[in-house]
């Protein structure tokens, strides 16, 4: 441990230095205001603009400001108004206090479902539920004396034992909660986390590192079978900046901050990492490297794995970093990608150096209209073949597009809705695009201003060949504020008797309409044969577009009304989707990683030597399973 | 491959299904309106509109074709430019052109034709609203048997008639060659497939390249004859598997969601050209398709034919069907519009889904009273037959014996309801009076071609005039032998070993099914079951006690396998005479041109001499199954060095096979070769 000398000691000090060089940042920004998008901008708003640094977006109780058996803060939720409108509260989002006029004829039509047919969730979380602590009264004892924070509240422990699988969410709807850890420890620095390893190593304890909290692949589950006392090790307070290299433009950033934190941060220097899943209101940056994450405009800054310079984590072996920051090496098989994508089986990531940008000068969004999602397609692969993406290019299938407009707040003016109606009039009736099966790609442009309109015309120029019609920006902003509220909405299904997820894949750029069909189409025969009543909601969108192929974004819902383990028959309905994926050349995950939920499916994934070989790092890093969350292998 | 697939609880037996007869309206309504209905089908709902010209484009510039051609082009070393050039000229020849007009000429034509051919076509009305439904949903193949020129187009006929998307159809390239015909035939939707395909690498990468993209785009319904060809002897053919395996491909490459496979039974009263198929069997060509030929023959529709049955089947999903057979992930790695040989386990499900297809045609047909009584009349000695003729009366007490057996084993039908038993029995004589004839109480079979009598004819001649009217029975007989062949193949075992072990009996059940599996078609890898089949039917029957261990005649049930083994012995006296042939007088290498025609002067004269009591071993198709059985058993090998099909015989092999065949010996010696055919 005495590379690390520089770590925690010197903390605060650094955090001052840090404080300074921001506040230096400040005065020396050019003020060109309106043109300078803040990237969080669509995004909620964790505490008022200019607060100080020390609040951070996570407590150490999470339960003060977020749901915990739902989707994200617990200010903002939709519901339906006595009116039968539906509303989204808050005032975090710009979509909060909005009305949404048409989501409930949108809802009721396209579900089948009915605002007289509730399914309330269970308000309160009961504590007595919740199986007490096991408790290791040694390796207790001796954390007291380190002086790291820990719990053992039932609250705190329930709030750390699922991630936002569907079946994770209905299960606390109904109040019911199976194993989970025994205490929550949060370390403040890459020290703590050491100490806490050691100790664990030392009294045979199972860790759980958690970081947002968002998984979607029951990677957070309690394995039933574990005997051991399990200590979920929470990673939101190690959440600071520790300095930032303005020759290099790297940054080395606390494992635990998340997204929307490190943006925010890094933008009041001046700077963005430009790595935006869709989940970085809540996701940690040590989440992402555990999990190989991608962001929305991974086609300027890269994913996770471009971005990251240096990795720094603790295993029951020790510490495990690179000697330097070279930005490339042939130093054997990349000691990193054992660390990305490990998802909390090898160790906990502490401390990651990453790539840093300049804030992108101006940013524009756009969208484009094509007349069937073939077309659509096509074009993204023009658009790939030519390396002209924009920062973010998106597809969204007829269905999709369906809902993006039901969920278009109220206008608040005649001419707006009259300039709505002479749009659909134009690409409907006068264009002769049929509205059941057009669909829409959003854009995000990013960069200096001049480059950016250059970029556009190409795109938009591409897409004219594919018969796209340029369908303004309103389009493409709303496309991407349905990325962050999608998943309230899922909640706001849960209240009605439906139910639903979202999966991904990647595929090569041949296949990419021939899964959508069929995994489509898998999806509604499978909901058929297993007995829901209605026909589910089954759409996709592909979101990101490389050299040699893309990622596809599944989604499902369907209204269980008369069935009687709906949850068993989602799983399988997503079972047969994924197996339905697999067969058509899709990967098994593009980011949201394998967790326990896609286990079974490694061995073909990765062949048996694969396998073998990362059983064998799992084995020398951790023979004893300190890391016993069994994901992944 | 062990699965079985239950076909009872997937074929709706046809007997359940009520059958309308579409030529009934046609015969009240005006044919020039019918052709000139507002034709509105529901077509596949995934398909695009998609022109004839759009489709040939698709199919030159598609990546797979670029591959081949290129491929063409380095082995051959002419240029590309001429290989695309070539395979252009080839989709041209290929390509359909179908066109609503023509699709209305020949509803007006073919309304004509029908009604004058035929008291009715019956068809099952809930066979095609289900085939309605299924065009919606995925690409649909229609998968209809071939016995007659007149099976070409009904399919079309009947969709047309009840609003549904026409198919577009295989068709053998002759009738591409037919002046006038073969050009309305094309925009009537037909394409033209050449024989012999699997050799010409670009003509089948064309072709499957045509095929594939008409599966893909969901373009139409494709109809294609699984049987390759139009059956000769009115029995099923083994299936050919080059079209199967193109029109699955999609699927199991996961260009689609799903396919639609639906096997159709047309089955006739009266085959046209039954004559000219016998008179083919005998070895007299076959006359060329040709548009003369076809005015010519227009004399035949002052002919009736009786009732024409089209029996849709239920759609088949080849997704549930090759669950578990086909795991699609092989194609993951590399481009799906490479060429590709298909794998072991893919030959393997294209070859079982296509024998699966024909079981369920032949199912799914309906067989009449004719067939029933040809069976009958073949277990009579032909000079009884001709001379002395069969008392009428017994006859039908037979042939209503024989019915009841047939029910019992499943059969459906086409026994109308109506009139009295003896009634039915004689309108059908009547309709068959170029095969037999009823007179002062008597059955006779009618020789063929009375007015050759002017001469006095030579014994060789009286043979061959008989074996016209043989094989002509037989070939009605051959309609019906798909009931019966399971437990008549047991009844044969139990007759050659004259053992009642089970296991001895499986063996040579097994044996015969080996030997005669060009005869009779039986989904491969399906033994056990087929011989569960054979015992279960049986025991229904009463003619067998069946015990763990044995399987005992009962008293009452000689009757049956008595008839059931006569069924089968033309089949075993016709090989063992073309064993003896190979085991004694054939020269060790020889074609098949010199094969055919010398056993069948070997045959004529063992049917002179007595020795022989089948005309059937006459038909060259018998003696060209007789050589594949013995390919297939490893006794005849096919020399692959010359060009003209020379075969060399193991005489000792063959004449092993004899010597099981007749019981001498048991056939545990026998190699038999894992089954996959392509």
């Amino acid at each position: 441990m005495a590379s690390n000398s520089s770590g925690g000691s010197s903390d605060r000090q650094r955090i001052a230095q840090q404080r300074l060089r921001v506040i230096a940042g400040h005065l020396q920004r050019p003020v060109d205001g309106d043109s300078a998008v803040l990237a969080a901008e669509y995004k909620a708003q964790g505490e008022q603009p200019g607060s100080s640094r020390e609040e951070k977006t996570v407590p150490r109780r999470r339960q003060e400001i977020m749901k915990w058996n739902g989707w994200g803060y617990s200010d903002s939720r939709f519901f339906f108004n006595k009116k039968g409108q539906a509303e989204f509260t808050g005032k975090r989002y710009k979509l909060s206090g909005l009305i949404i006029p048409a989501l409930k004829d949108w809802f009721e039509s396209t579900f089948g479902a009915s605002l007289q047919h509730k399914t309330p969730a269970t308000p309160i979380l009961n504590s007595s539920a919740v199986h007490p602590p096991t408790l290791n009264e040694t390796f207790v004892e001796e954390l007291k004396s380190t002086g790291i924070p820990f719990s053992h509240d039932a609250e705190d422990r329930v709030f750390r034992a699922h991630g936002h699988c569907l079946h994770e969410i209905f299960a606390l709807r109904e109040g019911k909660f199976g194993r989970v850890p025994d205490m929550v420890i949060w370390p403040n620095c890459h020290n703590d986390v050491v100490k806490v390893v050691e100790l664990a190593s030392k009294h045979n304890v199972c860790l759980i590192p958690y970081g947002g909290g968002t998984s979607v692949s029951s990677a957070l589950e309690c394995p039933p079978e574990e005997t051991r006392s399990i200590v979920s090790l929470d990673t939101s307070q190690m959440n600071h900046i520790l300095w930032i290299d303005e020759k290099n433009l790297t940054a080395h950033v606390e494992a635990g901050i998340v997204g929307q934190d490190l943006e925010r941060l890094l933008n009041e220097s001046g700077y963005c990492t430009g790595h935006e899943p869709d989940s970085m209101e809540f996701s940690s940056l040590g989440g992402w490297v555990a999990t190989r994450a991608s962001g929305m405009k991974k086609n300027i800054y890269g994913n996770i794995e471009d971005l990251v310079v240096h990795i720094k984590m603790v295993t029951p072996r020790g510490v495990i970093e690179k000697s330097c920051q070279g930005p490339r090496m042939s130093t054997g098989p990349d000691i990193h990608h054992f660390i990305m994508g490990s998802e909390g089986t090898l160790g906990v990531v502490t401390e990651v150096t990453m790539k840093i940008r300049p804030m992108p000068e101006y940013q524009k969004y756009g969208s484009v209209v094509f007349p069937n999602f073939e077309q659509g397609v096509a074009c993204l692969r023009e658009v790939a073949r030519q390396r002209c993406a924009p920062a973010s290019i998106r597809l969204m299938d007829n269905e999709q597009f369906k809902f993006g407009h039901a969920l278009k707040p109220q206008v608040s003016s005649i001419f707006t809705s009259f300039l709505d109606g002479l749009k659909k009039f134009y690409i409907t009736k006068f264009k002769g695009f049929d509205p059941n099966r057009l669909c829409v790609a959003t854009l995000l442009f990013e960069g200096d201003r001049e480059r950016v309109l250059q970029h556009e015309k190409q795109v938009y120029d591409i897409a004219a060949k594919f018969g796209g019609l340029a369908a303004g920006e309103d389009n493409g902003q709303r496309g991407y504020m349905l990325t962050f509220v999608i998943a309230y909405l899922r909640d706001l299904g849960m209240d009605y008797y439906v139910i639903g997820e979202s999966f991904e894949t990647s595929v090569p750029w041949d296949r990419v309409l021939d899964i959508c069909q069929n995994v489509k189409e898998r999806i509604v025969r499978e909901c058929k044969d297993k007995g829901v009543q209605f026909p589910p909601l089954s759409t996709c969108r592909v979101t990101q577009t490389y050299d040699a192929g893309a990622c596809v974004y599944f989604y499902f819902a369907f209204n269980y009304r008369g069935l009687s383990d709906p949850v068993h028959v989602y799983e399988q309905v997503e079972h047969a989707a994924r197996e339905e994926i697999l067969a058509n050349g899709g990967s098994l995950s593009h980011h949201h990683g394998v967790g326990k939920l896609r286990k079974e499916w490694m061995r073909e994934t990765v062949s048996s030597v694969g396998l073998g070989m990362l059983k064998s790092v799992k084995d020398f890093v951790d023979p004893n399973n300190i890391f016993g969350n069994r994901n992944l292998l | 491959m062990a699965s079985t697939y239950r076909d009872s609880d997937r074929t709706g037996r046809a007997s359940e299904e009520e059958f309308v007869d579409i030529l009934e309206e046609r015969r009240c309504s005006s044919d020039l309106g019918f052709a000139l209905r507002t034709f509105n089908p529901q077509p596949y709902q995934r398909a695009s509109p998609f022109s004839t010209a759009d489709l040939n484009k698709a199919v030159l510039e598609s990546q797979y074709l670029r591959y081949v051609a290129k491929e063409i082009a380095m082995e051959t070393g002419s240029s590309l430019e001429e290989v695309r050039e070539e395979a252009y000229g080839i989709l041209d020849e290929i390509s359909q052109n179908m066109q609503l007009g023509f699709i209305r000429l020949l509803g007006y034509t073919l309304t004509k034709v029908f009604k004058r051919l035929f008291t009715c076509i019956y068809v099952n009305m809930e066979g095609l609203n289900r085939l309605q439904q299924a065009i919606q949903e995925t690409p649909v193949i229609l998968m209809p048997n071939h016995r007659s020129y007149v099976d070409f187009l009904i399919i079309s006929y009947i969709l047309f008639t009840y609003d549904i998307p026409l198919p577009v159809v295989a068709a053998g390239i002759p009738l591409a060659g037919m002046k006038m015909v073969g050009e309305i035939l094309r925009r009537s939707g037909a394409f033209f497939v050449r024989r012999a395909i699997g050799s010409d690498k670009l003509y089948w990468a064309v072709l499957s390249e045509y095929v594939k993209t008409i599966v893909r785009k969901g373009y139409a319904p494709l109809e294609f004859y699984v049987e390759g060809l139009r059956s000769r002897t009115l029995k099923s053919l083994t299936p050919k598997l080059g079209m199967m395996q193109m029109v699955l491909e999609p699927y199991f490459k996961g260009e689609v969601f799903d396919i639609t496979l639906v096997p159709i039974s047309i089955s006739y009263d009266q085959v046209v050209e039954e004559s000219l198929l016998a008179h083919e069997l005998l070895g007299v060509p076959k006359p060329k398709e040709s548009t003369m030929g076809l005015l010519k023959a227009s004399k035949v529709l002052q002919k009736n034919c009786g009732t024409m049955h089209v029996n849709f089947g239920h759609p088949l999903s080849v997704r549930q069907l090759c669950q578990d057979k086909i795991n699609r992930c092989q194609y993951n790695l590399a481009p799906r519009d490479l060429p590709q040989t298909p794998n072991a386990e893919v030959k393997a499900c294209v070859s079982w889904l296509a024998h699966l297809m024909v079981r369920l045609q032949e199912q799914g047909s309906v067989v009449s009273p004719w067939s029933l009584m040809a069976c009958l009349l073949l277990q009579a000695p032909v000079a009884v037959l001709t001379e002395e003729g069969l008392p009428w009366q017994q006859f039908i007490e037979k042939t209503l014996w024989l019915r009841k057996l047939a029910l019992d084993f499943g059969a459906s039908l086409n026994w109308p309801g109506k009139a009295s038993d003896s009634d039915v029995m004689s309108s059908t004589v009547a309709l068959h009076c170029s095969v037999v004839h009823l007179k002062a109480g008597r059955v006779y079979l009618v020789q063929d071609e009375e007015p050759q009598r002017k001469h006095p004819i030579s014994p060789e001649q009286g043979v061959m005039s008989a074996a016209v009217a043989v094989l002509m029975l037989a070939s009605y007989r051959n309609q019906a032998l798909h009931i019966f062949v399971r437990p008549a193949l047991l009844a044969t075992a139990m007759h050659i070993t004259k053992s009642t072990q089970r296991d001895e009996l499986f063996t040579v059940f097994g044996f015969l099914q080996e030997l005669f599996s060009y005869e009779f078609i039986f989904i491969p890898d399906n033994m056990s079951q087929d011989f569960e089949e054979a015992c279960f039917l049986l025991k229904k029957c009463g003619a067998v006690h069946i015990t763990q261990n044995e399987v005992i005649p009962s008293d009452t049930g000689l009757e049956v396998l008595s008839f059931l083994q006569a069924l089968l012995q033309p089949f075993t006296d016709s090989y063992q005479v073309a064993f003896r042939y190979l085991s004694e007088d054939a020269v060790p290498v020889f074609t098949e041109k010199q094969f055919l025609p010398d056993l069948r002067d070997q045959a004529t004269k063992l049917i002179l001499s007595g020795e022989l009591h089948t005309h059937e071993a006459l038909s060259s198709d018998t003696q060209k199954n007789v050589l594949s059985a013995l390919q297939r058993l490893e006794a005849v090998t096919k020399l692959r060095a010359s060009n003209q099909n020379e075969y060399k015989v193991n005489k000792a092999a063959v004449r092993r096979i004899g010597d099981i065949l007749s019981g001498k010996i048991p056939p545990q010696n026998l190699q038999t070769t894992p089954d996959a055919r392509l």
